[in-house]
């Protein structure tokens, strides 16, 4: 009888923690399955064809056009001035920290770097809003007030540690004995930074960057406070434009009716956001595997 | 009893990592175109000597040397030599193999490449004579470039003779070079050491005594960081003047 409660008490913990376990991935299936649901809703009005092909994105105007491009246009821009950044940066002290920097150095500016990435992502949004487009107006008149170049240099600084911290952790795994072997042949710290450790690391290297890019194309509310809020097939940094994630966020504040064709387009929108995102952190994942079974 | 002109002169040679001592006073003539055997029981401070004579302690943070090692009448510790000029000169093979993750060809050519030589030829030149030398080329030819991982360990060290042998240096270390290896990779690797020895100086660290007495003319027994006793191979191992080297030869202890 005793035993028999016991069973019963085993099999229900076990279901508990089962539960646990799982409840991430049953809402990541959840998330995914409302946005095939509601983009599949999204294209029994537009045609996949106007989506991929249309320069321009006017879903909240009379007259309608939901051409993604323009958006996808924004957050190319925005990423691509953001990898500019903190590709060099995080690169150059992930070799710093980890092939010259002493140990006590290390131990002082890894969790510096790391702070950045504790910094709330709004405050980075008014960082480049009201201090990097001032200051950058100076040297380039021209700027608006809203643009990509300001906060795609400050999601560059906002995305450094990710780079830094990851590209470290591959560089610092690289055996003491590649480090030697080249040493003794004669070969400069540098040369050997560069020449052999870079290249053994690479796929962990590659990993950090593709992470990087994936952050920043997914990044919203710097884009939302100092991009501008204007769809613009443009490759022009200084004018603003809108992200994909800083159109739906513009859609889920305001006061777009539910069910409408207007509300749909946020879910089309993350949906192509989703797409890219997953794709990207898919190689950086496999990469990252390869990596692994190199040296262990 | 060492007839042969010196590559290394070492004197009064005191080691510390920190506050441990590794090496003390040690004393060391090592004789150039011969190889010379370094044998001891593990922690003696035999490994911690060879990487002093390329500079090899210089990546750890702690190590600090007093005393004088001239290499070739030159003080390999002052300040005005460099460090780079002395490990070109002085080249070192590994206890495991580490060749570096690119193709067999680009592991030879790197030591060549870093020096500023990118023409195809020289490059070419440079890494056949040196798979050559190390007796892979017949092996390695036709799949020059694929990844030296691809060989099997006794291969791969070889390949790290070879890329050694590629920057010209005088003198080749070795650290326990087969320790990693069978006994058939090992038996090739000897037969090179002897082959080399005609136009290189050649020190190797072994805890092996069997392979000291096969490949060396000249042997070092270190114990407890100091040289023990230093003479003829074949007098080290027949009739050893030092109570505890005979020791250690007949296998007492160690």
């Amino acid at each position: 009888m005793h035993r028999n409660l016991q069973k019963i008490k085993e099999k229900a913990i076990e279901k508990a923690l089962f539960l646990s376990a799982f409840f991430s991935v049953f809402i990541t299936l959840g998330i995914v399955g409302v946005l095939i649901f509601e983009t599949f809703e999204f294209f029994k009005e537009v045609s996949v064809f106007d989506f991929l092909t249309d320069t321009q994105w006017t879903p909240l105007f009379a007259e309608k056009h939901f051409g993604i491009m323009t958006l996808f246009a924004g957050t190319l821009l925005t990423t691509v001035i953001a990898m500019s950044v903190s590709l060099p940066v995080g690169l150059i002290s992930a070799i710093y920290l980890s092939e010259y920097a002493s140990k006590k150095i290390r131990i002082a500016i890894k969790p510096a770097l790391e702070i950045l990435a504790a910094v709330p992502t709004v405050v980075y949004g008014y960082f480049a809003l009201l201090f990097v487009t001032p200051l950058l107006q100076k040297v380039i008149p021209e700027l608006s007030g809203f643009n990509s170049l300001s906060s795609g240099i400050v999601m560059g600084i906002m995305i450094i540690p990710i780079i830094s911290s990851l590209s470290e952790d591959a560089l610092h795994s690289v055996p003491m004995s590649l480090r030697e072997g080249s040493m003794a042949l004669g070969s400069t710290k540098f040369q050997t930074s560069i020449k052999v450790i870079l290249p053994a690391a690479l796929s962990g290297v590659a990993a950090s960057f593709i992470l990087g890019i994936s952050r920043a194309i997914g990044e919203t509310m710097i884009v939302a406070i100092a991009a501008g809020q204007q769809p613009r097939l443009t490759l022009n940094p200084l004018v603003p434009v809108e992200t994909i994630t800083a159109y739906i966020v513009q859609v889920s504040l305001g006061d777009t009716p539910t069910g409408t064709l207007e509300y749909k387009t946020i879910f089309a929108a993350g949906m192509s956001l989703f797409v890219v995102t997953f794709g990207l952190n898919m190689i950086s994942y496999f990469l990252k595997k390869r990596f692994r079974e190199v040296y262990e | 009893m060492v007839t042969t002109d010196t590559a290394f002169r070492i004197e009064r040679l005191n080691i510390f990592y920190g506050e441990k001592r590794a090496l003390k006073e040690v004393n060391f003539n090592i004789p150039a175109k011969a190889v010379t055997a370094v044998i001891g029981p593990s922690g003696c401070g035999k490994s911690t000597f060879i990487r002093c004579l390329n500079r090899m302690n210089d990546l750890i943070p702690v190590f600090r040397l007093e005393g004088k090692i001239e290499y070739d009448g030159m003080d390999i510790y002052s300040k005005e030599v460099d460090v780079i000029d002395i490990r070109r000169q002085i080249g070192m093979v590994f206890q495991k193999p580490n060749p570096f993750p690119k193709s067999i060809y680009e592991n030879v050519a790197y030591g060549v490449r870093i020096q500023g030589f990118n023409k195809k030829e020289s490059l070419d030149n440079a890494v056949e004579t040196s798979l050559k030398k190390a007796a892979l080329w017949d092996e390695v030819k036709d799949r020059i470039h694929e990844s030296a991982f691809s060989l099997s360990g006794g291969q791969q060290q070889r390949l790290c003779i070879a890329r050694a042998l590629a920057v010209e240096p005088k003198v080749i270390l070795f650290d326990e070079p087969c320790s990693a290896l069978d006994p058939i990779a090992t038996a090739k690797i000897e037969d090179l050491i002897t082959e080399l020895k005609k136009d290189y100086t050649v020190v190797i660290v072994t805890h092996n005594m069997q392979q000291a007495a096969r490949v060396s003319e000249y042997t070092g027994f270190f114990m407890m960081g100091e040289l023990i006793e230093f003479d003829n191979t074949q007098k080290i191992f027949t009739a050893p003047s030092n109570k505890m080297t005979e020791d250690y030869i007949t296998g007492r202890f160690g």
